[in-house]
């Protein structure tokens, strides 16, 4: 009797620990995986190429952890990169300087994000839907601002974007790392991080302890919309152009995975900040693994499912009072 | 009468034991069903009647002990096996679906099928037919959730009834009930009883226990107290157990804490919440509470308590009413104009609408203080921690440190985390929706401790319990409530469970005049 | 305690209740429900009868064949979808579980038509099965299963397509084709198989016990649970349905276009059918919906995108931007309505 329990809770903690810290555990496991297996992988190339490449996906996923901590999710992210895109390119067409015109793009997120917090907030829409709704229009939108064909920009900042690094690290990754320092202070000592948790712990309870529920929404959503339009000028730096039918597609997907799989929890309650990025580069680098092992796309996304799957599994919350 | 009790039971629980997360719930109990006898299980708040009920039905597993049906051991895994085997059971909320209608939701599990498709011809007859037998008179075809509480939970008792069930569970089965149904109820445990059927009725309402059935199973703090025989015991007798007090001692200290303090009731109401209106939910109710004063709001299940306090919380959106606290007009429905304004709510449901489970006990106390506790947008972590540090010692909340998620504590702590959150505030009116309610003992004395302190201290407090001796005992003013109007205001030494009682049935018995 | 009363008064006692607070309170719920329901289809009516009048090429009836043609492939994954949101689950991967069927469908024409249709169904039931067995025993979130089903099954796609290098075709004519190009009374097949697909779902939804236990799952889970319904049976159950819907409307566009697809076909095609649904008052909370309401809200959509070709002669941009803004409207109107009836939580 004793030993069983023991066991129970030796497996509980075990548990417990996978669910706090599965995904570091993961994410060094296929570091070394690749150190074995993958030729020419412990170069400083392979990690630029990394610090590259994941910017994007780490940027956008921050701002999806903030709404899913609430208890939501922003379906739309795609969709505003596209937008910030097309405002980008509209912008330099016009001959603006590159620094407003990228300022007017992170602008657009913004106003976007506002716009989801609004709906979701006020008009009492669920989360999946509005931001379903925003998805769907604000593609549209971004092919009605560009004409619907691609727009190519020669913007010698651009470049620097795209190849500047500051001690051999990317400044794509730089910027990533700051951004991300700074959503994890501001949920952890900030009183708006503490009725963010709060929100996603229990919306009722937070509204009767008279927290500004609302306006604490539409701010989160406000910053998911900021961050994905930051994505989307990166990602039109690196892309030389504006595309918006590809721009940002599916991103909305990954930045969900990578959330998840970082720990923070669907119903919202628990934000993960450094679980998030960790997750990011974990899907980046599973990517990367698969190609340099010609393992080709599909079998990448079948991974990938399987990975997500695994990933909620282990976070379960454990069985109570059965 | 009952079938003589020497032959084998129906139901067999043996030396049952459950713990969660490390909280013993109940402790080596052992019961014996038999057919045709109608056995009551009792106990306070936290005894593990709920448990042992759960344990039985399914919901729960055993970590030790067995159950065994007609002579053989069973173990179901689930509501729905024990249902096969012949267990129905009844909750105190109703757990239909309330879009569908009253006659599917009669036969919800067991749908009578023509060629796989439902026959609803049958189904609304058979419904019909069963309702009136019982004295119900409901259209069969309309959604369920449009009829009251009171004949939803009728509907779900005669479905239970219906299921020809060897063993009929009844968990609270009268707290949505009015005085005439409760009647009526009782006559379907009458008609179950002839019928041989085993019956548990859990109530903590004695008149029905003693009205009702042959034997009586005390439990207390999760373990058996005594079996015997209804006719062999006194109400007096039974209480003492419950409560593991002398019976002596209980005439003496018969008084729940709450009162005892009226000398300090003076001066101007606090707070004033008048003609409180809201389509569909209140209809002219008014609420007037002096400093050191309590105010219990009394009334069946569905009667508006809750709503009102909600109201007068900012909680609730309101058509018209005048609310003023400390003499100043509130005009913002929201609760945090009444935390501005120092008045503070503890919630009916605290799993729904109080803690935040996975946050800390540290976190759940600061909630709602939060704007004192920051500063330019920081939350100041030594303000945090001495205003818990406080709390958790003059409260006396047993955790394993400020840290601990609260999901993880014991209904009377949650219970006791969520009033710390409030007095942070310093709160100077005080409205609690069922403060006592799913805690155990221990923690309930304490809870109606530093109430009854408060409002010696000037507060004014707005008291809601199901239990009506609690509201009766503890309030200077009780106000009536009875689907969403005031029935009248009792004072002094008209407040007696008899006189509410009486006001409820008497509003029924009114609506049948005006409909004749 | 109580004074004695005849049997007669305690009758009648009970059933006054019906004029009481919380009766009128759920008479307004079903209210609101009922307007949203039969508001998708009085909107659709009148948007039809308007766009008849404004848009003269829209009311032709070759038209609007056109128009239901198009909708019903869509429509029947819609289907589907109106199962697992009222049993209270979201499935994301029908539009991955479709481009499936259509590949599969179209691999093994050369197996004759029996075979083609019969592994495309059952790789789509087997995927709603997987993914309703991961929901309903491992209790894992439907919306980050059916996401990951979305991922693999597209992945599963490319992969049996050779990385969507293949556009396997029918070779020659075969009998399933008849489903997808035949018509009757001049209306194509994939309609009225649309039509039969809704009348059995209606039927199944309404008039079985499954469609009580969806309805009282989705309603309320634990009670459900309590009170002896198959839970994890049934909310696996409707996955299956989902899955067989898309399956379904795969094997259908194989049939009208003869194969030849790409291995990205039925991208976001979830969304549209999420969209319909929603539009057709069937809440995303679980519980309460309907088949006609989802039907209307294909019809719905797809009018409204027919409408914008015709009419404004607009680019399909702008369509896209006006789609997502209805269902916006839409569901604005459908919060703001369930408040002002006092039926939403505060």
């Amino acid at each position: 009797m004793t030993t069983l329990a023991a066991n129970l809770r030796d497996r509980t903690a075990v548990a417990a620990w996978t669910r706090e810290h599965g995904v570091y555990l993961a994410l060094v496991l296929l570091i070394v995986y690749n150190a074995i297996a993958t030729p020419n992988f412990v170069t400083v190339d392979t990690v630029q190429l990394l610090f590259s490449q994941v910017p994007p996906v780490i940027i956008v996923s921050l701002g999806m952890a903030l709404v899913i901590g609430t208890g939501g999710v922003d379906l739309s992210v795609g969709s505003i990169m596209a937008i910030a895109s097309a405002v980008l390119a509209k912008f330099v067409v016009g001959g603006t300087p590159i620094g407003v015109a990228m300022l007017a793009a992170v602008a657009a997120g913004l106003l976007v994000g506002v716009f989801n917090g609004l709906v979701v907030a006020f008009a009492r829409v669920q989360p999946i839907v509005a931001t379903l709704g925003v998805l769907v229009a604000g593609r549209g939108i971004a092919l009605v601002i560009t004409g619907g064909a691609l727009v190519e920009l020669f913007v010698p900042f651009f470049k620097t974007i795209r190849l500047g690094k500051f001690l051999g690290i990317p400044y794509v990754m730089i910027v990533a790392a700051l951004l991300a320092v700074a959503v994890a202070f501001l949920v952890r000592r900030t009183a708006f991080g503490y009725r963010l948790l709060a929100i996603g712990g229990n919306r009722r309870a937070s509204v009767l302890a008279g927290l500004p529920v609302r306006r604490t929404l539409v701010v989160v959503y406000a910053i998911s919309g900021t961050l994905a339009a930051v994505a989307g000028v990166i990602a039109t730096a690196r892309l030389r152009a504006s595309d918006p039918s590809y721009i940002g597609l599916l991103m909305e997907l990954s930045a969900i995975t990578a959330v998840v799989v970082g720990g923070t929890s669907l119903n919202g309650g628990r934000v993960r900040i450094l679980g998030t990025v960790t997750g990011a580069i974990l899907l980046q680098l599973l990517e990367s693994t698969l190609v340099s092992h010609n393992a080709p796309d599909s079998v990448a996304r079948m991974v990938e499912a399987v990975i997500i799957i695994a990933a909620v599994y282990v976070q379960r919350p454990s069985r109570s009072s059965r | 009468m009952s079938t003589p009790v020497t032959s084998s039971p129906i139901l067999k629980v043996t030396s049952a034991s459950k713990r969660f997360a490390g909280v013993r719930a109940l402790e080596d109990v052992s019961i014996e069903l038999h057919a045709g006898s109608v056995h009551a299980l009792v106990g306070e708040n936290g005894a593990g009647k709920s448990t042992l009920i759960k344990l039985i039905t399914g919901v729960y597993h055993l970590d030790s002990g067995s159950v065994q049906l007609r002579g053989e051991d069973v173990a179901f895994d689930s509501p729905r096996s024990a249902q096969r085997a012949g267990i129905a059971t009844i909750y105190q909320e109703v757990h239909l679906a309330p879009q569908l209608s009253v006659a599917r939701n009669f036969f919800l599990g067991r749908e009578p099928t023509r060629l796989g498709s439902l026959d609803l011809k049958r189904m609304n007859r058979e419904a019909g037919e069963a309702l009136k037998r019982y004295g119900i008179a409901a259209d069969v075809k309309r959604p369920l959730g449009e009829l009251g509480l009171g004949i939803q939970q009728m509907v779900a008792i005669a479905r239970a009834v219906e299921s020809d069930a060897g063993v009929v569970i009844m968990d609270e089965p009268t707290s949505s009930l009015e005085p005439r149904e409760v009647d009526l109820l009782l006559e379907l445990v009458a008609q179950l009883k002839a019928k041989d059927v085993a019956i548990v009725y859990v109530s903590h309402k004695l008149d029905e226990v003693f009205r009702a059935c042959d034997t009586i199973t005390v439990l207390r703090d999760g373990k058996l107290v005594s079996t015997g025989p209804t006719k062999e015991l006194t109400r007096r007798q039974l209480i003492s157990r419950m409560l593991g007090r002398d019976a002596a001692e209980l005439e003496k200290d018969g008084r729940t804490k709450l009162a005892g303090h009226k000398s300090t009731i003076e001066g101007e109401p606090l707070l004033r919440a008048e003609h409180l209106n809201r389509r569909l939910i209140l209809e002219d109710v008014s609420v007037v509470v002096r400093p050191g004063e309590v105010v219990g709001l009394a009334g069946l299940l569905g009667s508006g308590r809750s709503e009102t306090a909600k109201a007068i919380f900012g909680a609730l959106p309101l058509d018209s009413g005048e609310i003023e606290v400390g003499g100043k007009a509130l005009t913002h429905q929201t609760p945090a104009s009444r935390i501005r304004e120092r008045v503070a709510m503890l919630p009916e449901d605290r799993k729904a609408e109080g803690i935040i489970p996975d946050m800390s006990i540290r976190d759940n106390i600061g909630l709602a203080a939060l704007p004192q506790l920051t500063k330019a947008g920081l939350v100041s972590r030594k303000r945090v921690d001495d205003i818990v540090r406080t709390f958790m010692t003059r409260l006396r909340i047993k955790a394993a440190g400020p840290n601990q998620k609260v999901s993880e504590l014991s209904g009377g702590n949650q219970q006791k985390v969520l009033l710390a959150r409030l007095l942070c505030l310093n709160p100077r009116v005080l409205l609690l929706d069922e403060p006592t309610r799913g805690i155990d003992v221990g923690a309930k004395a304490e809870v109606q401790a530093l109430v009854a302190e408060l409002a010696e201290k000037g507060m004014a407090v707005v008291l809601i319990s199901s239990e009506l001796e609690e509201v009766v005992e503890g309030s200077d003013a009780v106000v009536v409530l009875r689907d969403g109007a005031q029935l009248g205001r009792l004072v002094g030494d008209d407040i007696s469970e008899d006189k509410i009682m009486d006001l409820i049935a008497d509003a029924a018995s009114e609506r049948i005049e005006a409909e004749k | 305690m109580t004074a004695p009363v005849t049997k007669r008064q305690k009758t009648v006692a009970v059933a006054a209740d019906h004029g009481g607070r919380e009766a009128a309170r759920a008479r307004a719920r079903a209210l609101t429900s009922l307007i949203s329901r039969n508001g998708a289809v009085a909107v659709l009516i009148l948007v039809v009868v308007l766009g008849a009048l404004l848009v003269p090429t829209f009311g032709r009836p070759d038209n609007l064949r056109n128009v239901a043609l198009a909708a019903s492939f869509i429509g029947i994954i819609a289907a589907g979808m109106t199962f697992v949101i009222i049993c209270g689950g979201i499935d994301l991967s029908v539009g991955s579980t479709y481009a499936l069927a259509t590949i599969i469908s179209a691999m093994y024409a050369p197996r004759g038509s029996f075979i083609a249709v019969l592994y495309a169904l059952l790789a789509a039931g087997l995927v709603g099965l997987i993914q309703g067995l991961i929901i309903a025993r491992w209790r894992l979130p439907a919306f980050i299963v059916t996401l990951a089903g979305l991922t693999g099954v597209r992945g599963l796609v490319y992969y049996i397509t050779n990385e969507g290098n293949d556009h396997p075709r029918i070779e020659g004519r075969l009998v399933f084709e008849a489903l997808g190009t035949g018509s009757l009374a001049s209306i194509g097949t994939p309609v009225w198989i649309m039509l039969v697909v809704f009348a059995i779902g209606w039927w199944a939804l309404n008039r079985t016990p499954f469609g009580q236990s969806v309805q009282a799952v989705g309603g309320n889970q634990g009670a459900a649970e309590l009170m002896g319904l198959p839970v994890k049976r049934t909310q696996t159950i409707v996955y299956v349905v989902s899955g067989l819907c898309a399956g379904l409307s795969g094997i259908l566009t194989t049939a009208l276009s003869g194969g030849g697809q790409e291995a990205r076909i039925g991208d976001a095609y979830e969304l549209s059918a999420i969209a319909a649904v929603v539009i057709g008052g069937t809440l995303l909370s679980g519980g309460v919906g309907s088949m006609v309401g989802t039907l209307a809200g294909v019809l719905l959509l797809f009018v409204i995108q027919n409408l914008i070709v015709q009419g404004a002669n607009l680019n399909s941009y702008v369509q896209q931007v006006v789609s997502g803004a209805f269902l916006l409207v839409v569901v604005i109107l459908q919060a703001v309505l369930s408040r002002r009836t006092g039926t939403s939580e505060t």
